[in-house]
């Protein structure tokens, strides 16, 4: 088992991506990177602001070492999606590229069909691709087939911090994929992360959880120590589940005591 | 010239290309990317793609998102 994470031709060691979103200010947002240990950061692509064409821009609170995964939230359309990551790959900062196109707008729900068209597109034209999907095993085999180099199922819906409501689609995914399986969405706390890694999922991504918790910062360094424990579980492999109880102390050699 | 930036109309005087644009309204080359008619700008472009009047103009920047 490898101890690094391999998506595509980018190796990160950090099993952790962290959203930039929803941050109070950009240098809260930078803390809590630095906290998190994170190699691979998502951000949005937006018009620019006219009136305020000197906004400081978010690279420049982004670390060196950490990567850019630019999405395509808030596409409802292949066309739409394609069009946001070649204007990502056009801003220069790499093939990367978080697909995510949603079919329900209350649910943020992703949208299967054009999904899995704008993969097989965006494949093609040599995107790497990391795909935000629902936790169908099925879907999963024909976006690995499609060339996805990660796969990422939601956990419950974007924002909710419901965690991971289908513990069981981590190991559905894992036996039927031949890419990453990262759990994205719906994460909220430290147990969730530990969780979904224990399960075996290769990595997990976490925006509001950390961005809005009260301590922002303390937040990003227990997901840290939650992604790390969860894998190390993982690879450990954990007991078998018993019905009963069985002694830890030996059940020979007790003295005679209370005659 | 009339442009349409960014969904709304904009009056630029004397603007060639798109660096020329990104220059009248103050916007860094490095940090953006552009469409024109729907049309991808590569920043290498920038200085010889053309804006013509009526065009339609999409100028964008990566923001903190999920």
């Amino acid at each position: 088992m490898s101890n690094v994470l391999q998506i595509g031709d980018y190796t990160f060691r950090s099993r952790l991506i962290v959203g930039t979103g929803k941050y109070e200010t950009h240098a809260m947002m930078r803390e809590a990177i630095d906290a998190s240990g994170t190699e691979l950061v998502t951000v949005a692509l937006r018009r620019v602001n006219l009136n305020n064409p000197d906004e400081p821009s978010l690279l420049d609170f982004i670390p060196e070492n950490v990567r850019i995964l630019p999405n395509t939230a808030g596409c409802y359309t292949v066309d739409e999606a394609l069009t946001v990551a070649r204007l990502a790959r056009a801003a220069g900062i790499g093939t990367l590229v978080k697909l995510e196109i949603i079919g329900d707008k209350n649910l943020l729900w992703p949208d299967p069909i054009a999904t899995l068209e704008a993969t097989k597109i965006l494949v093609r034209e040599g995107f790497t691709v990391m795909v935000y999907t629902t936790p169908d095993p099925v879907l999963a085999k024909y976006l690995d087939q499609a060339g996805a180099h990660a796969i990422m199922p939601l956990g419950s819906p974007i924002g909710s911090g419901q965690g991971v409501l289908d513990v069981e689609a981590i190991h559905r995914f894992k036996h039927r994929v031949s890419v990453p399986v990262i759990v994205d969405a719906g994460i909220g706390s430290p147990q969730d992360a530990c969780l979904a890694m224990e399960s075996g999922a290769d990595a997990v991504l976490i925006n509001t959880a950390i961005a809005q918790a009260k301590n922002p910062v303390l937040m990003a360094r227990a997901m840290k120590l939650a992604v790390e424990a969860g894998r190390l579980g993982f690879e450990a492999g954990r007991m078998p589940r018993l019905a009963q109880a069985a002694a830890s102390s030996p059940t020979s050699g007790m003295m005679a005591l209370g005659q | 010239m009339r442009l349409i930036i960014n969904g709304e109309p904009r009056v630029l005087p004397g603007t060639g290309n798109v660096k020329d644009m990104l220059d009248r309204l103050g916007v860094d080359h490095q940090t953006v990317a552009v469409m024109v008619n729907g049309e991808i700008v590569v920043r290498t472009n920038f200085e010889t793609h053309p804006v013509r009047d009526n065009d339609t103009v999409e100028i964008v920047r990566f923001v903190g998102g999920g």
